[in-house]
């Protein structure tokens, strides 16, 4: 970025003009708008599981096959979300969170320097 | 069974060998200690992945190991929440926190607080959390410590002092290493013990399925005939009688990870924000494979060796691993888990004890007492002296707790770091008109909350298991006290925030941490090391 003035009045530091553009506006967005989401279900799924653990401890003693319960079945099944949801954040950062990013920190790191 | 398992001799053997080589490694890496980047954050030259098998070698403390084989193996299902919730509590850190904190800290979780704020009053209050977490995370690894050694050196539970003495020259040693190899012997020692629980618990869990067939189903039916409990041991509820006790723990097990100083400081090891993101992902994997492991282990040892045996051994609930090792493979066998299970406290205790130092160091000596007018080695000198001091006060600590289960006491360090820590952090990443006297009330309060809570709960006095027997002064009914002091700690955020509301906002250094938490723009780069 070579000139900085219309970013902003001269008084104000690079990282305030480069909080004020439609780019890193953008880019704040998209994490928001993937991690709280995702926050929410999982907390929510988790939640879920706690409250099924405590209130309907009859209902995680049935078994299903052998000696294998729908209490081990639904907290194998915690462990199988983190995963899922490890992998999608890496992807969505990889791809749609990670080329913004450095764009703008060469402008800031450029501008810098 | 009068406790007496293996052959002493070469259960020292064994462990003498483990600690010659890991201080081997912690020597060498130390030669290139140099700055106090170095000491505090390892030069930032270590990668994703290495960061993420040092971190899951942080992370699946004594808790992990004995704690929770020992508590399923015991209380069966109840002792899984404990893994589901130390895992999924992962996820916090993985969206929310580790990438924009690597982006905005330098060395403690002080600087991301007092990113904004005035300086010296927050950073003051993120050093004492940060005190406060690390002292009861230590207590629970060197309780842990204790019982292990007693059970190799078959010291029977009457004989406390022998006991205590043991846990004294366990702490000794464990400074040691972090006096002699920094942030980088530190993470080292922990790479080697994630690598050597991983694989151990790995060759248990294939061998005990071995007994029955490979058939999870038959070790479970196995486990139920042994247990007095029969099948109860397969559901919820023989642990936590108390449904909100439940709960309680559940909110303070998932909220806590994310606010955990010592885990938090690994992220300033790697050299960027997308490394910090991969060693979380390495961490998840290793985390959530190894809790599946010990799944099995604490059914298996319920199965193989039996509640009452492990009960009544020394070390208590927490000896159910090394019991089950011997059960397998005899007194090689464990000799080799024990030496692991070791290994595992050693380097939890190293990195929370130079976390501790850190923060102390980096936050009230340069920053509140000197007001940033120090030299990095007079910092550095006084982490070191730090780490004696903590040291001493873990040793002290561990000796009260000896015989408690570590993985309940691990769990109240997760309720005060949820309760003191994860709100300030999350609201100053987040929330822009969060403010200096919003973090001082959450941090204060929030810490205020949990421990008055837990001193006057039946884990300190009043119940079977309580720390302190001979009284009874306990009015709060539950043993964890997450349900009430995480939201307290959140709604004391948004009061303090609005009390506070008249406080200059400093905008400059608003847009500052928002550009940098979410660009990596001027962040703390690796530093280049030629030796």
């Amino acid at each position: 970025m070579s000139t900085t003035d219309e970013w902003g009045p001269p008084d104000t530091t690079v990282y305030q003009r480069v909080q004020a553009t439609p780019e890193f506006a953008q880019l704040r967005r998209r994490l928001r708008r993937f991690v709280f989401p995702m926050s929410a279900v999982f907390l929510v799924w988790y939640l879920v599981y706690v409250l099924l653990a405590s209130y309907a401890p009859g209902f995680m003693a049935t078994k299903l096959a052998g000696e294998f319960t729908v209490g081990l079945l639904i907290g194998l099944l915690q462990f199988v979300s983190t995963f899922v949801i490890t992998t999608m954040y890496v992807r969505f950062a990889d791809r749609s969170l990670d080329p913004a990013a450095e764009r703008i920190r060469r402008e800031i790191e450029g501008d810098a320097a | 069974m009068n406790g007496t398992v293996g052959n002493v001799g070469l259960n020292v053997g064994i462990f003498a060998v483990f600690v010659l080589l890991t201080l081997v490694v912690v020597y060498r890496a130390s030669r290139s200690n140099r700055t106090a980047s170095d000491y505090y954050a390892a030069g930032r030259s270590f990668t994703g992945s290495q960061n993420g098998i040092a971190i899951s070698g942080d992370y699946l403390s004594a808790a992990s190991f004995l704690g929770i084989a020992g508590a399923i193996s015991v209380y069966g299902y109840d002792g899984f929440l404990y893994s589901i919730g130390f895992l999924v509590a992962w996820l916090v850190a993985l969206l929310l926190v580790a990438e924009l904190l690597r982006n905005t800290g330098k060395f403690t979780m002080g600087d991301v607080l007092s990113f904004r704020m005035k300086q010296r009053p927050v950073r003051a209050a993120a050093a004492t959390s940060t005190l406060v977490v690390s002292f009861f995370y230590l207590i629970a690894q060197m309780a842990g410590a204790g019982g292990l050694i007693a059970l190799l050196l078959q010291i029977p539970n009457s004989n406390k002092l022998g006991q205590s003495i043991v846990i004294g020259v366990v702490g000794l040693v464990m400074v040691a290493y972090v006096l002699v190899g920094g942030m980088k012997g530190t993470t080292w020692v922990q790479i080697i013990k994630a690598a050597l629980l991983v694989v151990g618990a790995f060759v248990m869990t294939f061998w005990v399925l071995g007994e029955f067939g490979l058939n999870f189903s038959a070790l479970l039916s196995a486990a139920v005939e042994k247990s007095t409990k029969g099948d109860a041991i397969l559901a919820p509820g023989l642990q936590y009688k108390n449904k909100l006790d439940f709960i309680s723990l559940g909110l303070a097990l998932l909220l806590g990870t994310a606010g955990l100083p010592h885990i938090l400081m690994r992220f300033y090891t790697v050299p960027t924000a997308k490394e910090a993101r991969k060693s979380v992902v390495w961490a998840i994997w290793l985390i959530g494979i190894f809790y599946l492991f010990t799944l099995v282990l604490g059914y298996g040892a319920a199965a193989l060796v039996g509640p009452e045996v492990i009960s009544k051994a020394p070390g208590g609930v927490n000896s159910a691993a090394p019991l089950l090792a011997f059960q397998l493979g005899g007194e090689v066998l464990l000799g080799l888990i024990s030496a692991i299970a070791f290994a595992t406290i050693l380097a939890v205790v190293a990195g929370l004890t130079i976390t501790a130092s850190a923060s102390f160091a980096h936050d009230v000596y340069a920053n509140v007492i000197k007001k940033g007018q120090t030299t990095p080695g007079s910092e550095v000198r006084v982490a070191r002296t730090t780490a004696l001091v903590i040291g001493i006060v873990a040793i002290a600590g561990g000796i009260l707790a000896n015989g408690q289960n570590v993985a309940f006491l691990v769990a109240l360090a997760f309720a005060v770091a949820a309760s003191a820590n994860l709100p300030t952090i999350l609201y100053s990443l987040f929330w822009k008109r969060f403010n200096t006297t919003g973090a001082l009330w959450s941090i204060y309060g929030g810490l205020a909350v949990c421990l008055v809570l837990i001193v006057f709960s039946p884990a300190v006095s009043g119940s079977e298991s309580a720390m302190i027997k001979s009284v009874d002064f306990h009015w709060f009914p539950l043993s964890n006290p997450g349900i009430i002091s995480i939201p307290v700690s959140f709604l004391l955020g948004v009061i303090g925030t609005f009390v506070g509301r008249r406080e200059p906002f400093n905008a400059e250094k608003y847009a500052e941490m928002e550009v940098r938490s979410l660009t990596g723009a001027g962040a703390e780069k690796a530093v280049v090391n030629t030796a």
